[in-house]
């Protein structure tokens, strides 16, 4: 789950990190007393969507020669003009596709004086199976173009979490980002605040980018993206509470009531599979028979009755879909109960499209028998191969 | 031969009494009489479960420790629920059981990296979590693989992927060359077991004739483990090996319902893995449907 730059930055901010003051507002009414609660007298206005590459994207309402989704003002005039041209039109991004995505949000900010940008970020890196900073001093860039061209200069330190950061580790980051002075100093309690912020929240990735060194000296979080290991919501109603449902698939969010792994795709065959690694196949192989798949979607393991109707009713409500294909190999999940959910989701909702269904493994023939008497127009499938071709050819036919 | 598990392993089961852990108990049971010897429940210790389709009865401990004293144990697998999976893991890496398999899928990364940092310290192995298990045919199977598919022969099974595990043994079976071992290392992206730890069991093993190794998008394992291929291949540690990587379609940057399937910062692209595969003389299928058939060309030369 992904949050807003305001909500990371004030999460970040309860945890003691250096950040600029800054209101977020929905309307544009609210941007003069926004920007007047501010010191001044600069202020950097900014799009609050999920989606990076803001600064560079485009507002499709506006002309090509009108400024991005990032602006600086150097009056609360210019604020609440900014505040107008952006608010409700939609920004394209490198990262939000063609469509873009509408601007509901803006998050007015008091500006301050960059002396130099760096990058930060921690993640769990797996090789080690501990929380790691990533740090460059070539921060405010497209770190993928930097870990490409000079992967020197990006340094990795994992972190022991039997010990936590440690002063020698605060040095090791230090360094690599050539830290001195009154940032050196700053650099000894804001990484362990991004590190205990980082553990204690669950998150899946915390990237400051960039962290800023003033030109007083001081260390600030300039921008802030974070996103939240789903698996641990359980634990955090907190996190929970700072979901914008708004910046999300509308299938995808039904789908995650159900607790469904569901991706939204571009193509037209609609899968419903079990195992995220067998999903993915099954969309590789309709790609290798010349279509592309609708959706990404893992009913899981622990699956019951309703939850598969629930991804089945999911995946025929996308109006871009023209053929099913469900593919299931059943270990921890049953072949009956994919059946049974297939069967009653059919009954409430019709079938206008064809499915093809592959079942195999724990319960095979009690599932194939459930389906053959449902009296449903429904095409059966030997395996994965003899799947994928027959719903290729329904949808060609 | 085999690897990992065999008619002697002695398994406890850490989630006995939910229903996940009832049913493929039974159906452990049920598979040429895998030695399961115990449960564990912090609150129905003395107890007793047996099993719905045969009456079998195991006795429930309240530890993991005591289970282990009483029974002799040497593995113990584990269906408890995603919040507290995590301490049932520590639970068995502190009663020192050698072979541990998780099967829970969904438990928070930051609890695996505790577990990490303590496994790392142990004696014991995991398997896991979020993972299929293993399965030695006609002799131990443990974990949620429906044993039906399985025949006994000469090819070592390993995979990231639970349902991917099983279309590979299952075509293995279809061709008659049948499986030593299939081992499922789980999607999550922090885990107990990597591809190298069971490829260096398969290459040691000499039943084992020939590998199938099926990987997916995200991290850099499947790298890591064909260049552990061509180290091993210089020494003369070599055999006939198929693979698939799941993932060429996905989009960058979205999550594929595993936690570990996410192509990020560049890396972890199905591409560079099918391509480090190659390097290492790992046939490659392009298609998920036709493991077993590339195999087999393999195996003719």
């Amino acid at each position: 789950m992904n949050i807003h730059e305001y909500q990371a930055k004030a999460l970040l901010k309860g945890y003691g990190a250096p950040v600029a003051e800054g209101v977020a507002i929905l309307k544009v009414e609210e941007a003069e007393a926004a920007a007047k609660s501010l010191p001044g007298p600069l202020y950097v206005v900014k799009s609050q969507i999920h989606a990076g590459g803001r600064g560079k994207g485009k507002f499709k309402e506006l002309g090509p020669d009108a400024k991005g989704g990032v602006r600086l003002a150097k009056s609360i005039e210019e604020v609440v003009s900014h505040a107008k041209d952006m608010l409700g039109n939609t920004l394209v991004t490198a990262q939000t596709g063609d469509a873009g995505k509408q601007v509901n949000r803006l998050y007015i900010e008091d500006g301050a004086d960059i002396d130099r940008e760096l990058y930060c970020s921690l993640l769990v890196d797996r090789s080690v199976g501990q929380v790691a900073f990533v740090v460059s001093t070539e921060g405010g860039m497209d770190i993928e173009a930097v870990a490409h061209d000079t992967p020197e200069k990006i340094h990795t330190i994992a972190i022991d979490p039997l010990v936590g950061v440690t002063a020698d580790d605060v040095a090791k980051i230090s360094k690599a980002l050539e830290l001195s002075g009154a940032a050196a100093e700053d650099a000894k309690s804001l990484f362990p605040a991004l590190y205990k912020a980082f553990g204690e929240k669950d998150m899946a990735l915390l990237e400051v980018n960039p962290l800023i060194v003033m030109k007083d000296g001081h260390l600030r979080v300039l921008d802030a993206k974070m996103s939240f290991d789903g698996n641990a919501l359980f634990r955090h109603d907190d996190v929970k509470a700072l979901r914008d449902e708004t910046e999300e698939d509308s299938k995808e969010i039904e789908a995650s009531k159900w607790d469904l792994a569901y991706v939204a795709l571009d193509g037209n065959i609609g899968c419903m599979v079990n195992g995220a690694g067998l999903a993915m196949a099954t969309m590789d192989i309709i790609k290798l028979y010349g279509k592309e798949p609708a959706n990404f979607c893992d009913v899981g393991g622990g699956a019951g009755k309703e939850k598969v109707a629930a991804a089945f009713k999911i995946i025929t409500a996308d109006p871009k879909v023209e053929g099913i294909l469900v593919n299931i190999f059943g270990g921890i999940m049953r072949c009956d109960v994919i059946a049974e959910g297939v069967i009653a989701a059919v009954k409430e909702v019709g079938l206008t499209v064809p499915l093809v269904v592959r079942l195999e493994g724990t319960n095979v023939e009690l599932g194939k028998k459930l389906l053959n008497e449902s009296g449903l127009a429904i095409t059966a499938a030997d395996d994965l191969d003899d799947a994928a071709k027959k719903i290729v050819a329904a949808i060609k036919a | 031969m085999s690897i990992l598990v065999n008619k002697d392993t002695k398994v406890l089961v850490q989630g006995l009494t939910g229903k996940t852990g009832t049913f493929h108990t039974e159906q452990a049971l049920a598979y040429y009489g895998t030695k399961m010897v115990g449960g564990i429940h912090p609150k129905k210790g003395g107890e007793s479960w047996s099993s719905g389709v045969d009456g079998t009865s195991l006795p429930i401990f309240a530890s993991v420790a005591e289970a282990k004293e009483k029974t002799g144990a040497d593995a113990s697998v584990i269906y408890v629920p995603p919040a507290g999976a995590a301490d049932a893991i520590i639970e068995a890496i502190d009663a020192e059981i050698p072979f541990i398999t998780c099967i829970t899928e969904g438990i928070p990364v930051m609890d695996m990296v505790r577990v990490k940092a303590k496994l790392d310290k142990s004696k014991s192995r995991l398997l896991g979590p979020n993972c299929p298990g293993v399965l030695t045919p006609e002799e131990c199977k443990i974990g949620i693989m429906p044993g039906s598919i399985f025949r006994k022969g000469s090819v070592g099974i390993v995979s990231r992927s639970g349902t991917l595990t099983y279309e590979a043994v299952f075509q293995t079976s279809n061709e008659g060359l049948g499986q030593t071992t299939a081992v499922g290392i789980g999607g999550d992206p922090v885990k107990g077991t990597e591809f190298i730890d069971i490829l260096e069991m398969f290459l040691a093993d000499d039943a084992t004739q020939s590998i199938i190794m099926i990987g997916e998008i995200g991290g850099s394992a499947e790298e890591d483990a064909a260049q552990f291929l061509i180290d091993e291949a210089k020494k003369g540690r070599k055999k006939p090996m198929a693979g698939f990587i799941a993932g060429r379609t996905a989009p960058k940057g979205r999550t594929m319902g595993h936690a570990g399937a996410v192509v990020s910062g560049g890396k972890g692209d199905a591409e560079s893995k099918i391509a480090a595969m190659e390097a290492a003389g790992i046939k490659v299928s392009p298609s998920p449907a036709r493991l077993g058939k590339t195999l087999v060309e393999v195996l003719k030369g």
